[in-house]
């Protein structure tokens, strides 16, 4: 092999991309999402939920510190994680199901890398122009003072975008109002600036020059896509047999013989991502829909019926080209595949309000001692060792009260307090030693293992809550 | 954009895509250039793994790794760490130094930092001989039961790990029990009486026979320490006869060997090593293991 067989290009430089403005009722409905994920972003940390006087009035917050996790009325600890990853499965069934029913609508519309790189192609079209004006300026070689002030502008303004979206996620993580009290006054923990400094670059960057870099070389989810898709899926497509053959209409052309496409290049300067539609299905294509909102446009301007480039799915191909109506657009959706996804989604979304509503306000996990197993006293009874993890759910210091069943001769010694109750912090827990006792030569201090119940009781309210152990015994 | 002609088949309006000239068996290999940022992005991480191997320790030498230029090692962390938890911990330590162990109610934070204190100077300091989970072994006392051989209120177990027991400081707790039997100062028959005795007091089989002569050799001999009815004396860290719970085992050749051989068990003077902090710290955590009076 000779050096000339090597290619010239093993690296490409990114094309810039100048996406064209748009409207249409894709756009619009991309819009709305926007406004909304961003909407529910910046709002949520700020919203306050009354919760007594010892636990935080945030209605969503992530408490590292405390390992706790509020969500209104909702709080989770850590052992009941499973929340947490229960509501993951349903995410990602929910992701499984969106993409078998209408490919990458989540990259299209509710992505944050989409939904902000939208907002920054928005700043920059207010700041610098539409595409044909941004085209100019950056075909312009010279940096005079117009170029230099429209780019330090935009830049400033994504600045000041990825900064909020630094402070928005921040403000999860603690008291938002303190947080930002101390934030503008120089007090917060260096880990708040940090985080906000990288999400602050990381979106200017992502946002502002990566884009669809991010989409198509950073993300696995194209890839992931790419083999939940199948001939039912709904995804953008073009009606090749309808729109060729392409040709730009001229007085001395014969349109008869011509396809509808007008080769307007509609749909391609209106691309994010910078590709053509008309060449089918592409490891790009994020299906935002807006070269149908495009194309749909020129369509009416030149008296076509729309849906050029609609969503459509690969089997109604060959009916569509044989001039058969294609498949309504439910029967597509409603097929085993997608009704099998909805049923699992349920499944998990109805166990996790299940387990939300069973769950009790007091809990213990109890953990035998097992070096030693037993301990003789000195008037010949047994007593075994419990570490008892005792949780109080509740906003204010609760009683709570340690007995056993199992035999009525088994007594119950707790470590450090006279009678068999202890108080448990308010939302918190006391890891409490507690002895239980079998009388000289009685049938459990002689047995092997005898299984016992351990009780906890709430004073105040008399809930209870056990767990099953055992009690060893001085067999021989 | 030529598309004309050719525009039949959407597939094929692109350009055909580049080969790199590689032809095996008539699969030809794709040139799909890989985006320049990531070639950027792998000569950044080559730059900046250099200047973390001279900034960190890296590199192996004959005699151990170069160290650094930030001079970090993760020995370095711990004793930062370490220094950081002591600085933290210097006032509860200090209130803890100064307190009357008695005086710390359970379930104060007093308290219940003296107790997880206790319990790393426990498994650092005590477990060797006590064991991991304080249960003791033959000769070394169980810590969880509620027999004590020189008390088990928490100043008294403070006093026992503070000064010890037997060992050659002048403030240990100290006694001695006589050699019965290497000393000849009881009949060989006479042991074997005792121990009946002993083993009556007890509450195990026995020899009646013996043991009704075992009562006078106790009553003259044992009884000064151990108590007419053989319940012990804490003053004097005499073992309990009359309970179920023997030190070094409370069967018939065990005894007879205790009687003849004596025992002598000790224990350092921890407050020569540990700070007042510690020892009371020990104390209150031996105190609420389930034994403390």
């Amino acid at each position: 092999m000779s050096s000339k067989d090597i290619p010239s290009k093993l690296y490409k430089a990114r094309e810039p991309i100048f996406p064209r403005r748009v409207s249409g009722q894709f756009r619009n409905l991309k819009w709305i999402i926007m406004i909304l994920t961003l909407g529910v972003y910046y709002i949520s940390p700020w919203l306050r939920f009354d919760r007594g006087p010892n636990l935080p009035d945030q209605a969503i917050l992530v408490d590292m510190a405390h390992r706790r996790f509020f969500f209104f009325w909702i709080e989770i600890w850590p052992h009941e994680f499973y929340f947490i990853a229960g509501l993951l499965i349903m995410a990602g069934l929910g992701l499984f199901l969106f993409t078998s029913a209408a490919g990458r609508v989540w990259c299209g519309y509710a992505c944050p890398q989409t939904v902000w790189t939208d907002l920054y192609i928005l700043v920059e079209r207010w700041i610098e122009g539409d595409r044909n004006a941004r085209l100019r300026l950056h075909r312009q070689k010279k940096l005079d003072f117009r170029k230099a002030r429209l780019r330090l502008t935009k830049w400033l303004v994504w600045l000041l975008i990825g900064l909020a979206t630094g402070g928005a996620w921040v403000f999860y993580f603690t008291d938002a109002p303190t947080l930002l009290r101390e934030l503008l006054t120089g007090q917060a923990h260096p880990v708040a600036y940090l985080t906000m400094a990288v999400l602050t670059a990381t979106t200017f960057f992502f946002g502002g020059f990566a884009r669809e870099q991010i989409c198509i070389y950073a993300c696995p989810w194209p890839r992931i896509q790419a083999a939940m898709m199948d001939e039912d899926t709904l995804v953008v497509g073009y009606r090749h047999w309808r729109g060729e053959p392409r040709e730009k209409h001229r007085k001395a052309v014969d349109t008869s013989a011509l396809g509808d496409c007008i080769d307007c290049m509609a749909c391609v300067n209106v691309c994010p991502v910078g590709i053509d539609i008309r060449d089918g299905q592409q490891l790009e294509c994020i299906t935002c829909a807006l070269c149908i909102d495009a194309c749909d446009d020129v369509m009416d301007k030149i008296g076509k019926p729309r849906g050029l480039i609609d969503y459509m799915a690969l089997k109604d191909e060959p009916a569509e080209i044989a001039g058969q109506s294609p498949k309504p657009v439910w029967k597509h959706i409603l097929r085993p595949r997608t009704i099998m996804y909805s049923a699992l989604w349920a499944a998990v979304g109805f166990a996790l309000v299940f387990a939300l509503f069973i769950r009790s306000d007091i809990d213990m996990t109890v953990a035998p001692v097992r070096n030693p197993t037993f301990v003789t006293l000195s008037d010949g009874s047994i007593r075994n060792i419990y570490d008892v993890r005792l949780r109080n759910k509740h906003g204010d210091d609760r009683p709570f009260e340690m007995s056993v069943t199992g035999d009525d001769t088994l007594q119950v010694v707790v470590e450090g307090v006279s009678d068999q109750t202890v108080i448990v912090p308010a939302d918190g827990t006391k890891l409490q030693r507690v002895y239980v006792i079998a009388g000289p030569k009685s049938s459990l201090a002689t047995t092997d293992r005898t299984p016992i119940t351990l009780w906890v009781t709430d004073r105040t309210n008399d809930d209870r809550a056990f767990v099953a152990t055992v009690f060893n015994g001085k067999a021989n | 954009m030529s598309n004309q002609g050719k525009a039949k088949d959407p597939q094929k309006t692109k350009d055909q895509v580049e080969t790199t000239g590689h032809s095996w068996d008539g699969i030809e290999e794709y040139n799909n250039p890989l985006p320049r940022w990531w070639l950027w992005t792998f000569y950044l991480c080559i730059i900046w793994g250099v200047g973390y191997s001279i900034a960190y320790p890296a590199w192996p030498m004959l005699k151990g790794a170069t160290t650094g230029l930030l001079g970090y090692s993760t020995r370095g962390e711990v004793a930062e760490d370490i220094k950081s938890f002591d600085a933290m911990n210097a006032e509860i330590n200090a209130e803890l130094a100064a307190a009357d162990v008695t005086q710390i109610a359970p379930n104060t934070p007093l308290h219940d930092y003296a107790t997880n204190a206790g319990a790393a100077v426990f498994r650092a300091q005590c477990l060797q001989c006590h064991g991991s989970g304080a249960a003791g072994a033959k000769g070394y006392p169980n810590l969880l039961d509620n027999d004590w051989l020189w008390g088990g209120t928490v100043d008294e177990i403070a006093y026992s790990i503070q000064h010890g027991i037997r060992n050659e400081t002048d403030d240990a707790r100290y006694s001695e029990m006589p050699r019965f039997g290497v000393d000849e100062l009881l009949e060989p028959e006479q042991i074997d009486q005792v121990v009946e005795f002993v083993l009556q007091l007890s509450g195990s089989e026995f020899d009646a026979g013996l043991s009704i002569a075992g009562a006078q050799v106790f009553a003259d001999n044992c009884s000064a320490c151990h108590g007419a009815k053989g319940l012990g004396d804490r003053d004097q860290g005499a073992p309990n006869l009359a309970d179920a719970i023997w030190l070094y085992g409370g069967d018939r050749e065990t005894l007879h060997e205790t009687v003849s051989e004596a025992r002598f068990g000790v224990m350092p003077a921890w407050g020569q090593r540990l700070t007042q902090a510690e020892v009371n710290a020990a104390a209150i955590y031996v105190h609420t293991r389930g034994g403390g009076e």
